[in-house]
């Protein structure tokens, strides 16, 4: 039988559970019932809803029959994801909201995520699958979740907060625009294997990988010289190049970013910026890194106006007095020197002590 | 055997209230040698502060360049189980919705061929079925195909679109961004499945100007909702949420345009100086309606930091209608996959190329206008091209 290809994804409109097959496109508005309940009313006077669940999102296939029991058993067997990994079980009949979530907090599954929560936090693989990770991502998010526990389940923070973490620099995720990102880095050179690099590197290839310009030729050896007083770590040469490993036990660890969003709301998006440029690599918990974040959203949640985002609050108290509320040193490496420093630098003598 | 089962650094992430991925990697230990093997080679990362991945490996399915991301321990005498353990990225439905049926036909298969292991969902919005042998390969998919699961997107090539829930649970949906996901997915299966580009390109589309899929932000061709025309006002809504809500302070003082007044009776809004941020409508659903012409943004550019830096996406074309068959879309995506596949570099992404060119050039190519929606401000530098010659 010749393999069968190109035919795409499965038709979404397969898996639609029917109160929204009928309803597509025409709902009215939505409540939020409580934390991790949404109400959504359509122009046909139907009401759909929304029990919001967290999720470890490394799932096992008796953790994904489990969640399928739960549809069954709730949702007339349909059930989605949403874009940051949490569950979402969508009732059409009212009288079963209560009883799904008793029976999902028996199971231990938190319900929230909704509304001014900390919601779930994007990541990507870590040590379990990524060959470039400067640090873990399942174990950091656990971490960081449990410490943050009772913010999922509340909404009574000043606004929106979105955690991601991205393992490297490659971001997955795409967490540079989160209001706290936690970032895998590196802080050493890449160690050169000159045996690899001269039978399994395209150089010129590798010479054009590097950000910074630190990688030239070394013709007599076939091989290429790092510049170290250039190198950023970024372990781009890495990806191109199995003979220049960049990753290093004491050298690796984390940094953290605060103050961006995607939403166009007020402010508009706007990249995260870098507060803390290292923290150690510090399994199985992470301490240094989940004290961090704590910090961050309680210092937020103190300071904010309601609906001012972690980068809105900032922009209007000014960074300076961001990291002396925050109480965070400030270090050489938040002041940027690539390729678009001078647009972060302070051109007015406008400013707070 | 039992010791060498002992992961007791990671046993402590099964304390705490939050779900533990540890507990679901015990589960499929429990039925797979490369789901043991693949929790002892944690432990072992965890101990010694460093991933125990080799660099890459390309394996892959017949007929195909992308979809599967090759894996090997760098410890394969001590963790036989991982020695390949490569990741099937699998295409999602729009919209992450699923029937059960689909999904347990989705993990019979998985238990079968691998390590019963999965992430609901990669980053790029893929089913994720984490680490399979080589030899699992191209039956595995067989079988995905029998219950009709293609293959996602890795490497050089177009990645999974992904899209946001759209007017499946959503009022605010500006078009059908599920439609749209499909029919652009569909049509684009060869720049899916064989990478052929200078580097990765990623569609992302969010329906309204909250983009929760983070098109902006990671998106070399991001499709963001918006609309023209007046909000539309239920004002006896607004009294209803003045029982609630500070109007004055938590909407109209946050309003970025003050476009926006309240007297404690009627809400007024100057249409035309609204920049449609959704702030007041996403606080107000009962009471306001986006206006009636829908349709979309184009942003081109947006990427994470490799190689030269960070960038969110840029407006290109400020209002696209988006209806069926999306003819002007698929166009634009076919046109500016051909300028940027002529003109990228090996590894260089949209947004750098048309940082280092120029986007006027971008521009030309596409057949684009100049219009004030594009840019935040115009140059504030004397440098610049006169083309077409002084008349």
């Amino acid at each position: 039988m010749a393999t069968r290809t190109d035919f795409g994804p499965p038709d979404y409109r397969t898996m639609l559970p029917p109160i929204i097959a009928r309803n597509y496109g025409k709902w009215k508005y939505h409540e939020r019932v409580k934390p991790g309940v949404l109400k959504h009313v359509a122009e046909s006077g139907d009401e759909l809803y929304t029990v919001r669940v967290g999720s470890e999102r490394l799932l096992s296939t008796d953790k994904v029959r489990e969640i399928c029991e739960v549809a069954d058993k709730y949702c007339d067997g349909y059930v989605r994801f949403t874009s940051r990994h949490n569950i979402e079980f969508l009732v059409s009949d009212k009288s079963k909201v209560e009883p799904l979530i008793a029976d999902v907090k028996k199971r231990g599954w938190p319900v929230g995520g909704t509304g001014h929560s900390i919601t779930n936090i994007v990541h990507t693989q870590g040590w379990i699958h990524c060959h470039t990770p400067a640090t873990d991502a399942s174990g950091i998010v656990k971490a960081v979740m449990d410490e943050l526990y009772d913010y999922f389940g509340r909404m009574d923070l000043p606004a929106y907060c979105r955690i991601s973490l991205a393992c490297c620099l490659n971001m997955c995720g795409a967490v540079h625009c989160s209001d706290i990102a936690i970032l895998g880095i590196h802080r050493t050179v890449p160690k050169l294997n000159h045996e690899i690099i001269r039978t399994k590197c395209e150089i010129p290839n590798v010479i054009a990988a590097c950000p910074t310009g630190a990688i030239r030729p070394d013709p007599a050896n076939k091989s290429v010289i790092v510049n170290e007083d250039r190198c950023m770590y970024c372990g781009n040469c890495y990806t191109m190049c199995p003979g220049m490993p960049v990753a290093d036990p004491q050298g690796d660890g984390v940094s953290i970013w605060v103050g961006g969003k995607v939403s166009n709301t007020r402010s508009g998006p706007a990249f995260s910026r870098l507060v803390i440029p290292y923290l150690p690599n510090n399994p199985p918990r992470w301490p240094e890194t989940v004290a961090a974040v704590k910090n961050l959203v309680e210092v937020w949640a103190k300071h904010a106006r309601k609906h001012e985002r972690m980068g809105e609050w900032i922009e209007r108290i000014g960074w300076e007095r961001f990291f002396e509320i925050a109480n965070i040193p400030f270090t050489e490496q938040v002041i940027d020197d690539f390729t678009m420093a001078p647009e972060t630098y302070r051109t007015t003598v406008a400013f707070k002590w | 055997m039992a010791d060498e089962m002992k992961t007791p650094l990671l046993d402590e992430l099964e304390k705490g209230p939050w779900p533990s991925f540890v507990t679901d990697m015990k589960q499929a230990a429990q039925k797979k040698q490369s789901a043991r093997d693949l929790l002892r080679q944690l432990e072992q990362s965890f101990v010694d502060k460093i991933g125990h991945w080799k660099h890459g490996g390309i394996v892959g399915v017949k007929g195909y360049g992308g979809g599967v991301i090759g894996r090997y321990s760098d410890m394969p005498d001590k963790f036989p189980g991982v020695e390949h353990f490569h990741t099937m990225r699998v295409n999602m439905p729009a919209g992450w919705f699923y029937t059960t049926k689909a999904l347990r036909q989705l993990c019979d298969v998985w238990d079968k061929h691998g390590s019963g292991l999965t992430n609901f969902h990669g980053a790029t919005g893929d089913i994720i079925l984490l680490g399979t042998s080589t030899e699992h390969l191209q039956p595995c998919f067989d079988d995905l195909a029998e219950i009709g699961f293609d293959l996602g997107g890795s490497g050089s090539a177009m990645r999974t679109p992904s899209a946001c829930v759209g007017p499946a649970r959503c009022e605010w949906a500006c078009f059908d961004s599920l439609d749209v996901l499909q029919t652009v997915t569909r049509t684009f299966q060869s720049q899916l499945h064989r990478p052929m580009f200078p580097y990765k390109f990623k569609i992302k589309i969010s329906a309204c100007p909250n983009d929760c899929v983070a098109a902006i932000a990671r998106a070399d061709l991001s499709v963001i909702g918006t609309w023209k025309g007046n909000i539309e006002i239920d004002q006896a809504q607004v009294q209803e949420y003045a029982r609630t809500m500070n109007i004055q302070t938590e909407v109209v003082d946050l309003c970025p345009t003050k476009c926006m007044s309240w007297d404690g009776k009627t809400l007024k809004i100057d249409d035309r100086e609204c920049n449609r941020c959704m702030h007041c409508i996403n606080l107000m659903t009962k009471a306001l309606r986006q206006g009636k012409e829908r349709g979309a943004a184009i942003l081109v550019g947006g990427k994470a930091p490799i190689v030269h830096g960070a960038l969110l996406s840029w407006v290109v074309v400020p209002f696209m209608k988006l209806e069926p068959p999306y003819t002007e879309l698929i166009e634009f995506i076919n046109k500016t996959f051909e300028w940027w596949d002529e003109h990228g570099k090996m590894r260089e992404r949209l947004g750098e190329l048309i940082n280092r060119v120029g986007m006027g050039k971008y521009l030309k190519a596409m057949g684009l206008k100049p219009l004030p929606q594009m840019v935040k401000r115009p140059r504030a530098n004397p440098y610049y091209f006169w083309r077409e010659g002084v008349q």
